[in-house]
């Protein structure tokens, strides 16, 4: 069973419109000029913060599941007597004593909770208590392409990475029990927690840049990460043709680092037509991102072919 | 004043959308903070000069040996476990810790210092005839944006003698794509949020999502719409049905994508957008200031 | 001397848990009289750090040894600190605790030299 996630850097990079076909492209019956080692994957979408995969897959929701991120400092008011000590000890601003009913009371604010506790160790009269916090669900859903994990994190909320942790534990349990030969990870912008998280663990990391002077450095930013993780990694140039000379700074990139760029995919207006239609490119379409596509998800299928 | 440029999905045209409000704004001081820590574009649009430079550091605990009697009440304390007692000596894991104070705090011993550690870089400077700049670079590896943001949103950098930072000037802040915390983190404080959307599916979906940030926060918002295509209904229908101004449109344009793909600003391809951005801030103090600038 | 292996059920006969931080149970066994006890893992759903609470917790039951699938970094630099020895279960087999006991005690079972970190189930922060 093997891993691969797909990450970017930069956001808008067109990972969920890949992702997506690649289920599609995975999911078709086989045919003897496309004999294929994955015709059964388990989908993650490990963009917690703003989950869009399920918009092009249709999923249909099997489970529901409460996620608790961190904890809250809560203030029982009539414990309090105003001392301000937890405001001291506090490094995040997230708890400041207050005028309400006319006695001098801590308040926490919420958004600013670091969950550390300090405060309730500081409290003389022990009036803090650290409450578990639901901040987002996780589902199981059913798609035409295989089953998908997937995610909400309430706006706003913390811990991230520790829910992407556990939709790709769960991927990962059914993967093993149900002897699916690939999790198929939809990685999260940026080089943070949720993608570090996403990343632990892949067998292969697949880069999708853009060609643009915002893409290239942030694929460079990506790639330093994948590479400090000691993780396999290739390429793809999304949009190839918009800026030209930036395909080329890509390709430039690839050769200098050794890393596999695996194709190239054109600018192309049936990519938003099939995100609108709800599909993933490849089934919406025949047209030229849509062939790209489909020689790339080969591409990958030998590259993953060589990891141990 | 402070205006945040979100957005929810990334890749709508944040950096693209406040870098040009901030070349745009010619009449008054600017500044602008990058504080897409993670992935900061905005500098290679903008090009600036940059003259102050400042690491920025977590404290994170150290044992101090002698004092030090594996009594374990660091690790008791500690909510993430960053520190463990272990074969009788204390481990320190630096990327758990979030530098809370705890176990500083709660070492009955006093056997525990703090010792920096370097998460990322802070950078400043000047645009050549233009705004202000500064943007945080968080160190490959580095799983917390927060806390740079946080040091970068209040740094008061040094600037050139003769040049630029004025004392009072306006602040218009690139925020990170998403809706969690390093967003979060971005607008608290800030007096209106310019959200940038297209008229796709996913970035109808994450506006929803990004506006409900906003809300909670109490901050006024409205959105510009970016790569605006004929068949924009159902992101025009939400922004009047949750009464969100549209303050601009930009429409999907090869060539806006092709210069902007090299690195330029879109005021520099299209100089008429200028006045629609003076417009949108007119518009921001209006409902900030009630006019009063 | 007490060992223990991760595993996924409560049983000597459960298949093993490859995982170290994550592992659903974590079976203390002591060598000479053969008892056992199983512990549903404190550490299986904590934010991070699962590693380094396992191993604070198999060091505070005496074990002196760890049978596991895999060491991520974090869990490895713990056990590595509290002096107790890692063995490797063979990749690809899906043996029961009692096997896996059996071929530590015939010498078998290799030892980890470093974090084993391609299949590091955690959030990936203690690598390098």
């Amino acid at each position: 069973m093997k891993q691969l996630v797909v990450l970017s850097g930069k956001g808008g990079t067109g990972k969920t419109s890949l992702v997506a076909a690649f289920a599609h492209l995975a999911a078709r019956p086989p045919s003897d000029s496309h004999p294929s080692p994955v015709t059964r994957l388990v989908l993650v979408d490990a963009d917690v913060d703003a989950a869009n995969l399920e918009l092009v897959l249709q999923p249909t929701p099997l489970e529901e599941h409460e996620f608790t991120g961190g904890d809250l400092a809560v203030v029982e008011p009539a414990l309090c007597d105003g001392c301000g000590a937890c405001e001291e000890i506090c490094r995040f601003d997230a708890i400041a004593v207050r005028l309400g009913n006319g006695f001098p009371r801590a308040a926490v604010e919420a958004l600013a909770c670091e969950g550390c506790a300090a405060c309730t160790y500081a409290c003389p009269r022990q009036a803090i208590q650290m409450v578990p916090q639901v901040v987002g669900k996780w589902f199981r859903s059913a798609t035409p392409f295989g089953p998908l994990f997937h995610a909400a994190l309430q706006p706003g909320a913390e811990n991230s990475g520790k829910l992407v942790t556990l939709v790709k534990q769960m991927a990962r349990l059914l993967a093993l029990d149900e002897a699916y030969p690939l999790v198929l990870v939809d990685g999260p912008p940026g080089i943070g927690c949720p993608v570090i998280s996403a990343v632990a663990g892949a067998d292969m990391a697949l880069m999708v840049a853009e060609p643009s002077m915002a893409g290239i450095h942030d694929l460079e930013r990506i790639w330093g990460v994948v590479d400090h993780f000691g993780i396999r990694s290739a390429v793809v140039i999304n949009k190839a043709d918009i800026y030209p000379e930036g395909s080329q700074r890509i390709e430039t990139f690839c050769r200098e680092r050794g890393v596999a760029l695996l194709g190239k995919i054109p600018f192309d207006l049936a990519v938003t037509h099939a995100m609108t239609a709800g599909q993933p490119v490849t089934a919406d379409s025949g047209g030229a991102a849509a062939r790209a596509m489909t020689a790339i998800w080969h591409q990958v299928l030998y590259q993953l072919g060589e990891t141990a | 004043m402070r205006i945040v440029v979100a957005s929810g999905k990334g890749g709508t045209g944040k950096t693209t959308i406040a870098t040009s409000l901030a070349l745009a704004l010619t009449d008054r001081p600017i500044l602008l903070r990058d504080c897409d820590v993670e992935a900061p574009n905005a500098h290679l649009v903008l090009s600036p000069q940059l003259t102050a430079r400042e690491e920025v550091s977590q404290l994170i605990p150290s044992v101090v040996e002698t004092r030090c009697t594996g009594c374990g009440r660091c690790a008791e304390v500690c909510r993430f476990h960053a520190i463990a007692v272990l074969g009788g000596r204390v481990l320190v894991f630096p990327e758990l810790c979030h530098s809370c104070g705890s176990c500083v705090n709660n070492c009955p011993e006093v056997a525990l210092d703090e010792q920096p550690r370097v998460i990322g870089v802070l950078e400043a400077g000047l645009v050549p005839n233009g705004p202000a700049f500064a943007h945080g670079v968080l160190n490959v590896g580095e799983p917390m944006a927060g806390p740079l943001i946080r040091r970068l949103k209040g740094w008061e950098f040094s600037h050139p003698v003769g040049g630029g930072v004025s004392a009072d000037p306006v602040e218009i802040l690139d925020a990170p794509p998403g809706t969690s915390c390093p967003v979060v983190e971005t607008l608290r404080g800030c007096d209106y949020a310019l959200l940038v959307s297209e008229p796709t599916p996913f970035g109808l979906h994450d506006l929803r999502l990004m506006v409900e940030v906003v809300r909670a926060l109490a901050i006024p918002a409205a959105v510009i719409i970016n790569r605006d295509m004929p068949n924009n209904r159902d992101l025009e229908r939400f922004c009047r049905v949750s009464q969100l101004p549209v303050l601009m449109r930009i429409p999907l344009d090869r060539g806006i994508g092709s210069a902007l793909a090299r690195g330029q600003s879109l005021v520099a391809v299209r100089p008429e957008y200028g006045e629609a951005f003076r417009g949108v801030f007119a518009h921001i103090q209006q409902t900030v200031h009630g006019g009063v600038p | 001397m007490q060992i223990a292996i991760t595993s996924t059920g409560a049983s000597l006969d459960a298949p093993y848990d490859p995982r170290f931080g994550r592992a659903a149970y974590l079976i203390i066994v002591d060598e000479g009289t053969e008892a056992w006890e199983a512990y549903a893992n404190p550490a299986v759903n904590a934010s991070g750090g699962a590693g380094i609470q396992a191993a604070q917790f198999v060091a505070d039951k005496g074990a002196w040894a760890v049978i596991s699938g895999d060491f991520g970094p974090n869990a490895y630099r713990a056990l590595e600190a509290a002096n107790l020895a890692m063995f490797i279960a063979p990749a690809g087999e899906a043996l029961t605790v009692r096997q896996l006991i059996h071929l530590y005690r015939g010498g078998k079972l290799q030892k980890p030299t470093g974090p084993t970190q391609r299949r590091h189930y955690g959030m990936g922060q203690g690598a390098r």
